[in-house]
């Protein structure tokens, strides 16, 4: 199959973006977003999870969430830009949900190809969230690594890493049995399931490990295939991912941008100066080249499936590397005030460390690109 | 069908269909004599006939100029020069010598110059037949390009001009230069008037066209002296005084972000060796598993293999870039990409260089008139050369001025 010219990017997406903005600007600006989630500054604060869940219910009302689900479980059936589209406008705003979690799952779910899966993403389209609980406690990104196990349809271990665990209604595992990797759906009050918060940097999402106790699961994919499930989702996680990155540049960049047009030092504003001003293009450029992959990424998940890791590790490794220089520049040249907690750039610096890192860096990704596109290193 | 062929309009579709079979049957092959590596650095007479036969040949089959109209000895179209680039760069031929006059005074001649004008001077500058040059910088008019003193004075219907022009490449091939220069010296900007001048015929009588030595040792561009050449009013470009205006467009195209599509042939390897093919990080790939650092192939190097991968990043980010230009809904700011063009197209293609001279290691230090020199010396040559594109058409550092200030509505910087 080939490549569509305006990434399968049509008007129903558009139409879908637009809204999506609109909804953050009306209901979660920067100012909003910062009483809520950063009300406490104590770096011994108590681990907190802390989300509006009416703007939530709207979201699914909405049906963002069921965006990408597929027509047969209930969902809208829209290809992974709508769901890129959506995350960057998410990014942007730095929203507290579990949209981005969701979405994850709903791909790790759609390459599962069993009715189980499709019951579970009937869920979703319902208005339910869910995330991925596939890390083990080294942080690897390998699918075949799990330290939670599989036996006679129970899981017992620990997941780590697991985005937005307190706010999910079900969790996509990954565990080991006899034959490999499985993948289960298993619910938030489950018997023997434990959510264990993490404390994190990130103010604007939660994060848990989760011990699983002889826990009860329905299996989504069969022991042996779920590495190949997750490997064939990979692409659009690394998609979401870096959409959520490229909208928290864009947000960095405009925001630094207009403080360098009315902060006023030597009898000039900031920006006159080629110091500040030639960084904040070159920011601009990585947010461009990030975004450019990213939409070329998710593109060729539904059209070249052969070229979509490939193209998704590029996304990931140029929107890793941009997020963490628009970080930097923001809290950089917003002087004194952008090193301060009042100063909203710490919410989108500390989502976009945490961004970075998730599925892997962009050495991680570019790692892996080299393997795929030069084979592996002697 | 590739990704362009599948929003072919039935007009591009059926142009794409003349361009592939012509170019089947047309590709010029093998060049008889030594191609260097891009029009700039054309020095050899015998070298620039055979291009421009190719040019030519490519303008007889409507593959130059396919979207000017016809009047001005184009093809009448709409958007199809972008497909026959397309399909000459499949078809990997020479690239175009008349690079100057194609991709900055065909477009400024079109939208500023006479009718009468145009169609005296367009089908020959289309054709390659008359070779053009840019009259911008000076010896006090770098950067700041405004700064111009060559003076044009009216005299009855002539202009009589003095001056001095710095970094013209292919001045000394030229028929014809776009010149920007001073009639008023009250006002900075609006005191610039642009002309076309023909320069051949006036060699030895108001012109002098002096070779400049770039640091590689080749030729390509000139340093030109006005000495009361005498040029007629009709061609005068627009107003007098909207020089800067016409300046613009001379400029938006030079960095990729006109409104015409510029005819571009190319992807021909002129050397023998794959890792000629410079501009490409891809060929990056191939350079490494050649070439040995610390007892193993360099594609096994995890730094080195790590900054080629970066540098494939950056090119694919800016291909698809130039794809997402056309997605509407995709771009907050119409001219945000596209006056990017030339900065990033420019410094990748100087750190993909960089980086391959410095893959092949100690053998990097051999120069095109070495024998042992791997990929005849190319890399180092080319990555020499990269800095004329990264300095000239406005430095990349004013590129970041322009950005700034019109993308990102930041103060101007002076």
């Amino acid at each position: 199959m080939s490549q569509q010219k305006n990434f399968g990017f049509g008007e129903d997406e558009a139409m879908l973006r637009d809204a999506a903005a609109k909804f953050f600007a009306d209901h979660a600006s920067a100012d909003k977003i910062h009483q809520q989630v950063a009300s406490d500054s104590n770096i011994h604060r108590d681990i907190a999870c802390i989300w509006d869940r009416d703007l939530w219910q709207q979201i699914t009302e909405l049906g963002w969430t069921a965006a990408c689900v597929p027509e047969a479980a209930g969902g809208i059936g829209m290809p992974l830009v709508a769901a890129v589209a959506l995350a960057e406008e998410a990014g942007k705003a730095a929203f507290p949900s579990p949209l981005i979690a969701t979405f994850n799952a709903t791909f790790v779910l759609n390459a599962c190809q069993s009715e189980a899966a499709t019951s579970a993403l009937g869920q979703i389209a319902e208005g339910k969230a869910a995330t991925l609980a596939i890390t083990n406690q080294r942080g690897s990104w390998e699918p075949s690594d799990t330290d939670v196990t599989v036996a006679d349809g129970t899981l017992s271990g620990t997941a780590w890493f697991v985005q937005d665990a307190q706010k999910a209604d079900f969790f996509v595992v990954a565990a080991k049995g006899d034959k490999g990797v499985g993948l289960y759906t298993v619910n938030a009050g489950d018997d023997g399931l434990t959510i264990i918060p993490d404390g994190i940097i990130d103010l604007t999402r939660d994060q848990a490990h989760i011990t699983f106790d002889n826990v009860s699961a329905t299996e989504v994919a069969p022991c042996g295939s779920g590495d190949q499930v997750l490997a064939a989702a990979l692409p659009a996680l690394l998609c979401i991912s870096a959409a959520d990155m490229v909208g928290g540049g864009e947000w960095l960049l405009q925001t630094t941008t207009e403080y360098a047009t009315t902060r006023v030092q030597f009898d000039r504003p900031l920006g006159f100066f080629q110091a500040v001003k030639h960084p904040l293009v070159n920011v601009m450029i990585d947010i461009d080249q990030a975004k450019s992959l990213t939409y070329n990424a998710a593109c060729a998940y539904a059209e070249e499936p052969e070229q979509a890791e490939r193209c998704a590790r590029m996304a990931k490794a140029a929107a890793s590397d941009m997020a963490i220089f628009s970080a930097s520049r923001a809290v950089q040249f917003h002087g004194g005030i952008g090193f301060t907690w009042e100063c909203y750039v710490h919410l989108f610096f500390k989502r976009q460390m945490h961004n970075q890192v998730l599925f892997g860096d962009a050495k991680y990704q570019r790692a892996k690109l080299a393997d795929l596109m030069m084979g592996a290193a002697a | 069908m590739s990704e362009a062929e599948r929003k072919d309009t039935p007009e591009q579709a059926e142009f794409r269909a003349h361009c592939r079979a012509w170019l089947a049957d047309n590709h010029p092959g093998k060049p008889p004599v030594h191609i260097p590596q891009g029009a700039l650095e054309l020095s050899d007479p015998a070298a620039l006939a055979w291009l421009q036969a190719w040019q030519k040949a490519a303008y007889d089959a409507g593959l130059v100029g396919a979207d000017y109209s016809k009047e001005t000895g184009g093809g009448g179209m709409t958007n199809c020069q972008s497909i026959a680039n397309q399909e000459m760069t499949r078809a990997k031929t020479p690239f175009f010598p008349n690079i100057i006059g194609l991709g900055m005074a065909a477009p400024t001649v079109y939208f500023h110059a006479r009718d009468d004008v145009k169609a005296e001077l367009l089908p020959k500058l289309l054709s390659g037949e008359e070779i053009w040059c840019q009259g911008f910088s000076e010896p006090g008019a770098g950067s700041d390009l405004a700064n111009q003193q060559t003076f044009a004075e009216k005299q009855g219907d002539n202009w009589v001009i003095n001056g001095h022009k710095v970094w013209t490449s292919l001045a000394h091939f030229a028929s014809w230069m776009i010149l920007l220069c001073r009639t008023s010296k009250e006002d900075k900007y609006n005191g610039l008037s642009y002309f076309v001048v023909p320069i051949k015929e006036a060699l030895g009588n108001g012109v002098t066209v002096r070779p400049l030595i770039k640091m590689t040792g080749e030729t390509g561009f000139n340093e030109v002296i006005f000495d009361d050449l005498v040029v007629p009013d009709r061609y005068r470009l627009d107003d007098v005084g909207a020089g800067w205006k016409v300046a613009m467009t001379t400029l938006a195209h030079e960095r990729g972000a006109g409104p015409l599509t510029t005819p571009s042939a190319g992807g021909m390897v002129t050397e023998e060796d794959p890792g000629a093919a410079v501009g490409n990080a891809a060929s990056l790939i191939e350079l490494a598993k050649q070439s040995y650092r610390n007892g193993k192939t360099a594609a096994d190097d995890p730094v080195i293999r790590d900054a080629i991968m970066q540098l494939i990043i950056r090119q694919e980010g800016f291909r698809q870039n130039q794809r997402r230009i056309g997605v509407q809904a995709l771009n907050d700011h119409p001219m945000r990409i596209p006056l990017q063009y030339k900065l990033v197209a420019t410094e990748i293609g100087q750190d993909i260089a960089q980086l391959a001279y410095q893959i092949e290691g100690a053998a990097s230090s051999l120069y095109v008139n070495d024998e042992h020199a791997p990929a005849g010396g190319q890399w180092p040559l080319a990555y020499m050369n990269s800095f004329g594109i990264t300095i000239a058409a406005g430095a990349n550092e004013v590129q970041r001025n322009i950005l700034g200030e019109r993308v990102l509505g930041l103060p101007k910087s002076k």
